[in-house]
C-alpha cells in the first residue's frame, strides 16, 4: 500500500500527462475502428449498385438498338447483328422448371426423413452427406454430366420415354426424339441434382423450429407422422418451405458451368424438352470470349442484366418470406 | 375398420417415400463421388503437379493452373476476408439494430446466391475493360466479390452468439469499444468466424464462370498477374470440351483434385464449427 502511494506521489505530472494522451489515442482509434467498419458495411451496398451500374451502362447499345423486341425476339445472329433473348431466356425457365419438378418433393421427403423418421444417431452423417453433396463445385456436376450422365440418357433412357410417350398425343412431341443425350432435360436433371442439397437443408432447418408440443399434441391425439407431417409441420412451416424452394430456383437459374457442358447451345425453343437448348448463363459463357462486335459484347450483357434481374426478384421474395418464418418463430 | 387401413397404409408409403428419397439423393453423392475417383485416380502421377499443361496430344500435368488457382484464392481471400470481418463487425457490434444493417444483410443474401457469371461479367466491366486486358488480378477481384458475402455473413453470426455478459464485463474495466471487440468478442468467436473463411475458400475454389472473362488463360508457366493466369476449373472446361483423350484425362484429374481440396476444407470447417459447440 504504501508503495503504491509512494509511486503515485512520486511521479504525479508525468502520469498525468501520458493518460490524457493515451485516452485521445484510445478514443481516436475507437471512432477510427467504428468508420472503418461502417465503410466496409456500405462497400457491401456499392458492390451491389455496381453490379446494377455496370450492367445497365455495359447493355445499353444492345437495348439501345432492339429495345423491347430485345426480350422476345428468337433470332440470335452474330453475322447480321441480330439479337433476341427469348431462346435463352425459355431454356433458363424450362430447365429450372425441371429441376424444380423433381427436387422440390424429392428434397421435402428427404427432410422429413432427417427430421421425423431417422434415428438421431444417423442424423448428422445423413445431413453432412447432403450438405456435401451442395459444396462440390459445379463443374464437377457438368463434366459427370456429359462423361457419364448424358451418355447414359441417350442409351437407355431417352429411347425408353421416346417409344413410352410415342403413340400419345402431347407428350410425343413434348419428349419427341432422336435421342441426343444432350438437351434441355438433362441440363434439367443435373440441375436437379444440384439444387436438392439446398432445398433439403433448408426445409430440414425450417421443419426444425417447430415447436415439439405442436408435434406432440398432434401425436398424441393419435395422428400417424404422416399425418403429422400433413397437417402440423407443413402448414406451421409453408412460408419457410416456399422461402427455401425459391433458394434454391434462384441457384438453378444462375447456375452456368454444369448446364454450359450438357445443354447443346442451340438459339431455338423447341418443342421437345429432349433437343437441344441454351439458357442464359451458358450463352454468356459459350460466346462472350469470343463475342467480336459492340453489338455481340453488349446484347450477352444484356442477357446476363436480364438474368441478374430474374433472379434478385426470386432470392428477395425468397428471402422476404425466410424473414417471416422467423418473425413468426420468435412471437 | 377401413379408415385405420387407409390411414396405416398411407403413412407407411410416406415413410417408404421418405427413406426411398433419401437413398436417391445419397446414391447421386455416391455416384459422382465412384465416377470421380475411378476417372481421376488413374491420372494422378507426379507429372500432374511437376508439368506444365500440355499441348494437345502430349502428356503433362496441371502445375501452371494449381499454382494459378492457389495464389488467385490467396488474393481473393487477402481481399474479401477483412472487408467481410469489418462489415459483419459493423452490423452485430455498431449497428445491430440500425436500418443500414438491416438493408446491408438483405443485399448481402442477395450477394450470397447472385449468379457468379454476373459477377465475372460485372468485373469484367470494371477491370478488364478499364485496363485494357485480361489479368490474374482481375480474376483474383473477382472471387473475392464472392467470397465478402459468406464472410460477412459468418461473422454477424458469430459475432451475434457471442454472450452480451463478455462485452458487459469488458466494458466494465474500462476497455473501449474497438478494444472490446478486437480483443474479446473476436476471440470469443475466432473458431466460427475461420470455419467462414473455409468455406468462403471451398466455394471460391471451384468457381469457374467469374474467372472465364476476367483471368481467362494461360498455356504457360506465368506468375504475371497482370497477364491472363491459367486456373483448375478454367483449364478443366476446356480440357473437358476438347476431343483430345489426354486432356480429358487431365480434366477428370483436376476434377478429382478441386473434389477432394473442396471436401476437405468443409469438412475441416464443419469439425472446427462441431468443436466450438461442443466446448
Amino acid at each position: 500500500m504504501v508503495d503504491v502511494a509512494l509511486q503515485s506521489g512520486a511521479m504525479p505530472v508525468t502520469r498525468q500527462v501520458d493518460r490524457s494522451k493515451v485516452l485521445q489515442r484510445l478514443r481516436l482509434r475507437d471512432s477510427g475502428f467504428r468508420h472503418l467498419t461502417r465503410i466496409a458495411a456500405i462497400t457491401v451496398l456499392l458492390i451491389l449498385s455496381g453490379i446494377i451500374v455496370s450492367l445497365v451502362h455495359g447493355s445499353w447499345p444492345a437495348l439501345n438498338t432492339f429495345g423491347f423486341s430485345f426480350l422476345y425476339t428468337e433470332v440470335w445472329n452474330p453475322v447480321t447483328e441480330q439479337f433476341g433473348a427469348i431462346a435463352p431466356i425459355y431454356g433458363t425457365v424450362v430447365t429450372s422448371l425441371i429441376a424444380m419438378l423433381i427436387a422440390v418433393p424429392i428434397g421435402l421427403f428427404i427432410a422429413l426423413f432427417l427430421t421425423e423418421l431417422c434415428p438421431m444417431w444417423l442424423r448428422r452423417p445423413i445431413g453432412i452427406a447432403i450438405e456435401l453433396l451442395a459444396g462440390i463445385p459445379s463443374i464437377i456436376y457438368g463434366i459427370w454430366g456429359l462423361f457419364v450422365f448424358a451418355p447414359f440418357l441417350q442409351q437407355y433412357v431417352q429411347p425408353f420415354i421416346i417409344e413410352v410417350f410415342g403413340p400419345i398425343p402431347v407428350l410425343s412431341t413434348l419428349f419427341a426424339g432422336p435421342p441426343y443425350g444432350i438437351g434441355i432435360l438433362t441440363a434439367g436433371l443435373i440441375l436437379a441434382i444440384m439444387v436438392l442439397p439446398f432445398i433439403t437443408s433448408i426445409s430440414r432447418d425450417v421443419f426444425d423450429a417447430v415447436p415439439p408440443v405442436l408435434k406432440e399434441a398432434a401425436y398424441g391425439v393419435g395422428c400417424t407422422t404422416w399425418e403429422v407431417v400433413r397437417y402440423v409441420v407443413l402448414p406451421f412451416t409453408r412460408v419457410g418451405v416456399i422461402g427455401g424452394v425459391m433458394l434454391g430456383l434462384g441457384r438453378a437459374l444462375g447456375e452456368t458451368m454444369a448446364v454450359t457442358f450438357v445443354i447443346g447451345n442451340a438459339h431455338r425453343i423447341s418443342g421437345s424438352i429432349m433437343a437441344p437448348g441454351t439458357t442464359i448463363s451458358a450463352t454468356i459463357a459459350n460466346e462472350f470470349t469470343e463475342a467480336d462486335g459492340d453489338l455481340y459484347t453488349s446484347s450477352l450483357i444484356a442477357l446476363s442484366l436480364i438474368l441478374f434481374v430474374i433472379t434478385f426478384i426470386v432470392l428477395a421474395l425468397a428471402r422476404y418470406m425466410l424473414m417471416r418464418l422467423n418473425a413468426r418463430v420468435g412471437a | 375398420m377401413a379408415l385405420q387401413d387407409t390411414r396405416r397404409r398411407r403413412n407407411q408409403l410416406a415413410i417408404g417415400l421418405a427413406i426411398g428419397a433419401t437413398g436417391f439423393g445419397l446414391t447421386w453423392l455416391v455416384l459422382i463421388l465412384a465416377v470421380l475417383l475411378w476417372n481421376g485416380f488413374s491420372g494422378l502421377t507426379l507429372a500432374v503437379f511437376t508439368e506444365m499443361t500440355p499441348p494437345p496430344g502430349s502428356a503433362g500435368g496441371l502445375l501452371n493452373p494449381i499454382m494459378g488457382s492457389l495464389v488467385m484464392t490467396f488474393i481473393a481471400v487477402l481481399i474479401g476476408t477483412p472487408l467481410g470481418i469489418l462489415a459483419g463487425t459493423y452490423m452485430a457490434e455498431y449497428g445491430r439494430y440500425d436500418k443500414l444493417t438491416s438493408v446491408v444483410r438483405f443485399i448481402n443474401d442477395i450477394l450470397l446466391s447472385a449468379p457468379s457469371i454476373v459477377i465475372g461479367l460485372f468485373i469484367y466491366e470494371v477491370m478488364v475493360v478499364q485496363m485494357g486486358h485480361f489479368s490474374g488480378w482481375a480474376g483474383a477481384v473477382a472471387l473475392a466479390v464472392i467470397v465478402v458475402p459468406v464472410v460477412v455473413r459468418t461473422t454477424e453470426d458469430m459475432l451475434t452468439l457471442v454472450p452480451d455478459t463478455l462485452r458487459e464485463a469488458a466494458a466494465s474495466i474500462g476497455l473501449p469499444r474497438s478494444l472490446m471487440i478486437q480483443k474479446v468478442a473476436y476471440r470469443a468467436a475466432r473458431a466460427g468466424m475461420v470455419t467462414g473463411v473455409l468455406l468462403a475458400v471451398a466455394r471460391i475454389s471451384g468457381e469457374t464462370a467469374p474467372l472465364l472473362f476476367t483471368a481467362l488463360n494461360n498455356q504457360f508457366w506465368s506468375t504475371d498477374m497482370n497477364a491472363p493466369v491459367a486456373s483448375l476449373p478454367v483449364v478443366i472446361f476446356q480440357f473437358a470440351l476438347s476431343p483430345y483423350d489426354d486432356w480429358q484425362q487431365l480434366a477428370w484429374t483436376g476434377a478429382l483434385i478441386i473434389t477432394l481440396a473442396v471436401l476437405a476444407l468443409s469438412i475441416i470447417a464443419r469439425l472446427l464449427a462441431a468443436q466450438r459447440k461442443s466446448t
